[in-house]
């Protein structure tokens, strides 16, 4: 440990005021308490967003139960979804990012430090005024309530015929402004990356790390913004009179599903491309191997952000559009299956031949590769038209995303905070507690996930707050529920090891995992500006370098 | 150099890995079991079995899509399995990190070909299927009918037949030698909603200030079900969808019924007058009558029906009085609004409805 950090955590044991420290916090415009800022709030608002899949799950067991009216589980589902997209899985992302990209790209912060901090700011804000509707969404005489329109808000539901008070308006701004605050974070990350590498750090040596939150950040400025408009647009209807999206005064309703499904489809890129570059970071590790296929890698990945553009209609098959559209967005949405596979199989090729050390990290990522391959697959089959025709908007769709967003995205990012924990704590987690996580999470997991693919075979709509008995869904249900009730146990697992973990668990001390890429040649945590010289590299794996100067990979490549 | 001690323990978990990865295709193939061995007398909604051309277009198309998926799933899944197996770390490995390979030019060209020609068959074959089903040519015999999605009801009209019903959509049964087949002109009163009867035909969202066309013509007659598949608000969960496929006869005299206008029984006019001078003339029309509403379901001929509020609830004369006096118990959020009538108008309303046949 440095003697920097080492002072802080001095100062801190010594029992500096809470409010300085606190004060400290807030203020902060380094990149690393930033990054920590983002992954906490994002946690927190897991557990939120948990909290709400339960409610759903619990009325939903049996057919014609009544845990909750309509009204609230409509708000829960929109709230669930909403919270779970905008202020759970993008914070992680922007939190690891933010913490990781400078230290393996040898800067001593971003690019932009006070735009950091800005940026991280607003969406923490956007994320309690979502959460302030349950106050004020009726206005304060009306008690308030969560918007209940879906997490795509579709037109003319949002319209003031339909959405009286100002719940769809909490919607609204919230996602409005911690988008601001997404893209004030993306351009940070693409200034940082295109600027800030340490000497010898060729586009071509960056961590796959790099290279993916490069492309995540572009999507971000491109897709952020049209949604952006459309909230705006929204809003003018709403407050001013315009009629963009109010069928009753002749505004179309298919205008927003265009705008928010070509914001919509990107995002699903946006969060799952940063899940890639965790597995890309994890699996070499601990297979002991460098990337397989390293520049394919990169192409691969820009690949799918191009295509990952022209794909957005094929959520919207069902609203008749004409066989020509139909048949354009099927061959781009299949033609996104090839870098995507690609992937998956130069994960296999690093693999292949290595030395797996199935430490905590890497089981959250292997499960992820076997999940993901599903997932994939259950996405060529929505993928095709017709086929689409039958699946969309029912529970094969919902088993579908989740398998994407729990099954790929959060197993990656579990598995980030295994690997990363100690630099970002100077501890590690305690590995008992991680793999009692990942069982129970994976068995809760395809007992969810799973049987949720059949009642959408068997003609179950999602967004429905009861059903009919008799059709079929009874026991699925129930199995569903009882596997979410495991995935809730197995996450508050998850949050007493970090607790524990961060008081108790073993010095982690600089390079735990014996890992290759610059943030581990800096102690836990780093110094406040990271280098105290800027390192000099001359290939992708600048410590395997250091480790093995007999035999370095800069003569390869 | 990082061994490994415990590299017996890493057999079982790799071996409880690929138990749970098991039981996952087994409950799959379970699954696929039960959907396969589905009564055909009571259809539960299946979408693998279908009963009109456009679902079993439908059908045989994903029975494709499955297996080559499935294809790659097995080969994709034995790779993943044999390299978590094989390639563990393990206690007597040598202290040496593994050899470093950074690719491989021909291997990444074949993982990148095979997959686009994969892509191009399944492309051909989904096209083929878009076209058959969105592009058929209309016969002239066909049957058409326009269908309003309302928050939260459906209404259908026949346009040739004069008819107007609501929620329990009536079609003649298509002969294959000589289909029939209906034509549904799909539109909205207010937000989305998706018709959806999964044994008939894939659903086609109907959504305001846009007209949305689909076609089924179903080789069997008896009830399919269905419902909203589109968030339409409160009550989209009970916005239940039912298709009577009929006879061409039971179809001819089913109609005929419908064109009536309603019975005037002298015996419940008090009731009559109830209806007629409460405010449920505002929202329903009873052909023949000063009721001429239009923001709910048509009565003409309510009795003909087997539900009541979409079908929230079979159609009793105590649900009736129910819906009538309380929405809230049976649909609530439902935009019926409670007519907390007296005991006796409320009896007397009921049974001048149940004369509605």
């Amino acid at each position: 440990m440095s003697s920097d950090a080492m002072a802080i955590r001095v100062a801190e044991a010594a029992g500096r005021p809470w409010a300085e420290v606190l004060h400290d916090w807030i203020t902060t415009v380094d990149h690393k308490r930033l990054g920590i800022l983002y992954i906490l709030f994002a946690m927190l608002f897991l557990v939120i967003g948990g909290i709400e899949a339960i409610v759903i799950r619990v009325q939903l067991m049996h057919p014609h139960n009544d845990f909750v009216s309509p009204q609230v589980f409509n708000r829960m589902f929109t709230m669930h979804g909403t919270t779970m997209i905008f202020f759970v899985i993008m914070p992680f992302m922007f939190g690891f990012a933010n913490y990781l990209v400078p230290l393996m790209i040898g800067a001593r912060d971003m690019a932009f430090p006070r735009l950091n901090a800005f940026s991280f700011w607003l969406t923490a804000f956007g994320g309690m005024l979502l959460y302030f509707s349950f106050l004020g969404g009726s206005g304060l005489y009306g008690a308030g309530n969560a918007p209940d329109v879906g997490w795509w808000a579709y037109a003319p539901l949002t319209s003031r015929a339909f959405s009286p008070g100002h719940s769809a308006d909490y919607w609204t701004i919230a996602v409005l402004v911690s988008g601001f605050g997404s893209i004030g974070t993306a351009t940070n990350i693409i200034a940082t990356i295109l600027s800030m590498r340490c000497p010898g750090m060729t586009l071509g040596r960056m961590p796959l790390m790099g290279w993916m939150t490069l492309v995540m950040s572009g999507l971000v400025l491109i897709s952020i913004s049209p949604l952006s408009a459309a909230q705006i647009m929204l809003l003018v209807d709403r407050y001013l009179g315009g009629h963009f999206f109010d069928t009753q005064a002749g505004g179309s309703a298919a205008l927003w599903m265009h705008f928010f499904w070509i914001f919509g489809h990107p995002e699903v890129y946006i969060l799952v491309i940063p899940a890639f570059a965790f597995a890309s970071e994890i699996i070499p590790v601990f297979s002991r191997k460098p990337i397989f296929g390293y520049p394919v890698m990169v192409a691969a990945t820009v690949c799918i952000g191009f295509i990952s553009m022209s794909v957005w209609a094929h959520h919207m098959f069902t609203i008749g559009m004409d066989s020509a559209a139909n048949t354009f967005f099927v061959l781009t949405t299949m033609a996104i299956a090839v870098p995507t596979g690609i992937k998956i199989f130069n994960w296999l090729g690093t693999m292949w031949g290595g030395k797996i050390q199935f430490k905590t990290p890497m089981l959250f990522c292997v499960a992820f590769l076997f999940q993901f391959l599903i997932a994939g697959l259950t996405g060529v089959m929505l993928g095709a038209a017709p086929f689409n025709w039958q699946l969309s908007g029912s529970y094969f769709v919902v088993a579908h995303f989740h398998y994407v967003i729990v099954g790929a995205i959060l197993f990656c990012i579990f598995g980030a905070v295994y690997y990363w924990f100690p630099k970002m704590t100077g501890r590690m987690l305690n590995e008992g507690l991680g793999k009692l996580h990942f069982w129970l999470f994976v068995i809760g997991f395809h007992l969810t996930f799973d049987p949720m693919h059949i009642p959408g075979l068997l003609g179950m709509p999602r967004r429905i707050y009861t059903y009919e008995p008799g059709r079929g869904w009874d026991t699925w249900n129930v199995i569903i529920s009882i596997g979410a009730f495991i995935q809730g146990i197995a996450t508050l697992l998850f949050v007493v090891n970090l607790v524990l973990s961060y008081f108790k668990g073993p010095r982690a001390g600089n390079d735990p995992w014996d890992a290759w890429t610059l943030e581990w040649a800096v102690s836990s945590p780093p110094p406040a500006y990271n280098f105290a010289r800027i390192p000099t590299v001359a290939s992708r794996r600048p410590l395997w370098d250091r480790k093995h100067p007999e035999d370095p990979d800069s003569r390869y490549e | 150099m990082r061994v490994n001690m415990r590299g017996m323990k890493w057999e079982g978990v790799a071996r409880r890995a690929a138990g749970i990865l098991l039981l996952v295709l087994g409950l799959l193939l379970a699954a696929g079991l039960c959907t396969a061995t589905t009564p055909g007398d009571n259809p539960v909604p299946n979408i693998f079995e279908p009963h009109s051309t456009p679902a079993d277009s439908i059908f045989h198309f994903s029975r494709f899509v499955l297996i080559i998926t499935g294809l790659i799933f097995l080969v994709v899944f034995i790779l993943l399995v044999y390299a978590v197996v094989k390639f563990r770390a393990r206690a007597g490995d040598s202290p040496h990190e593994p050899a470093q390979v950074y690719g491989s030019t021909q291997i990444e060209l074949a993982w990148t070909v095979i997959p686009i020609l994969i892509v191009v068959v399944l492309f051909l074959a989904t096209t083929r299927v878009i076209h058959a089903i969105q592009d058929a040519p209309k016969p002239a015999n066909a049957v058409e009918v326009i269908a309003i999605g309302h928050q939260f009801w459906w209404e259908f009209r026949y346009p040739a037949l004069g008819i107007v019903t609501a929620n329990e959509l009536h079609i003649p049964v298509s002969d294959p030698a000589n289909p029939t087949p209906t034509y549904l002109k799909l539109l909205s009163a207010d937000t989305d909603h998706s018709f959806w009867v999964p044994q008939l035909a894939g659903k086609t969202d109907l959504i305001p200030n846009r007209v949305n066309t689909m076609w089924m013509d179903p080789h069997r007659t008896g009830i399919f079900l269905g419902q909203c598949a589109q968030y339409c608000g409160t009550q989209h969960a009970k916005m239940l969808l039912q298709v009577s496929v009929d006879s061409r006869e039971d179809f001819a005299a089913w109609a005929n019924a419908q064109k009536q206008p309603a019975k005037n029984d002298e015996t419940v006019s008090a009731g009559r007058r109830v209806f007629e001078t409460t405010a449920c003339i505002n929202c329903h029309a009873v052909a023949g009558t000063a009721a001429t509403g239009r923001f709910g379901p048509d009565l003409t001929h309510m009795m003909s029906r087997s539900t009541i509020a979409s079908g929230a609830a079979k159609n009793t004369p105590e649900n009736l009085g129910m819906w009538i006096q309380d929405p809230e118990m049976i649909k609530p959020g439902s935009l019926m609004p409670a007519m907390k009538l007296s005991d006796a108008d409320l009896d007397a309303l009921v049974r001048y409805l149940e004369t509605l046949r």
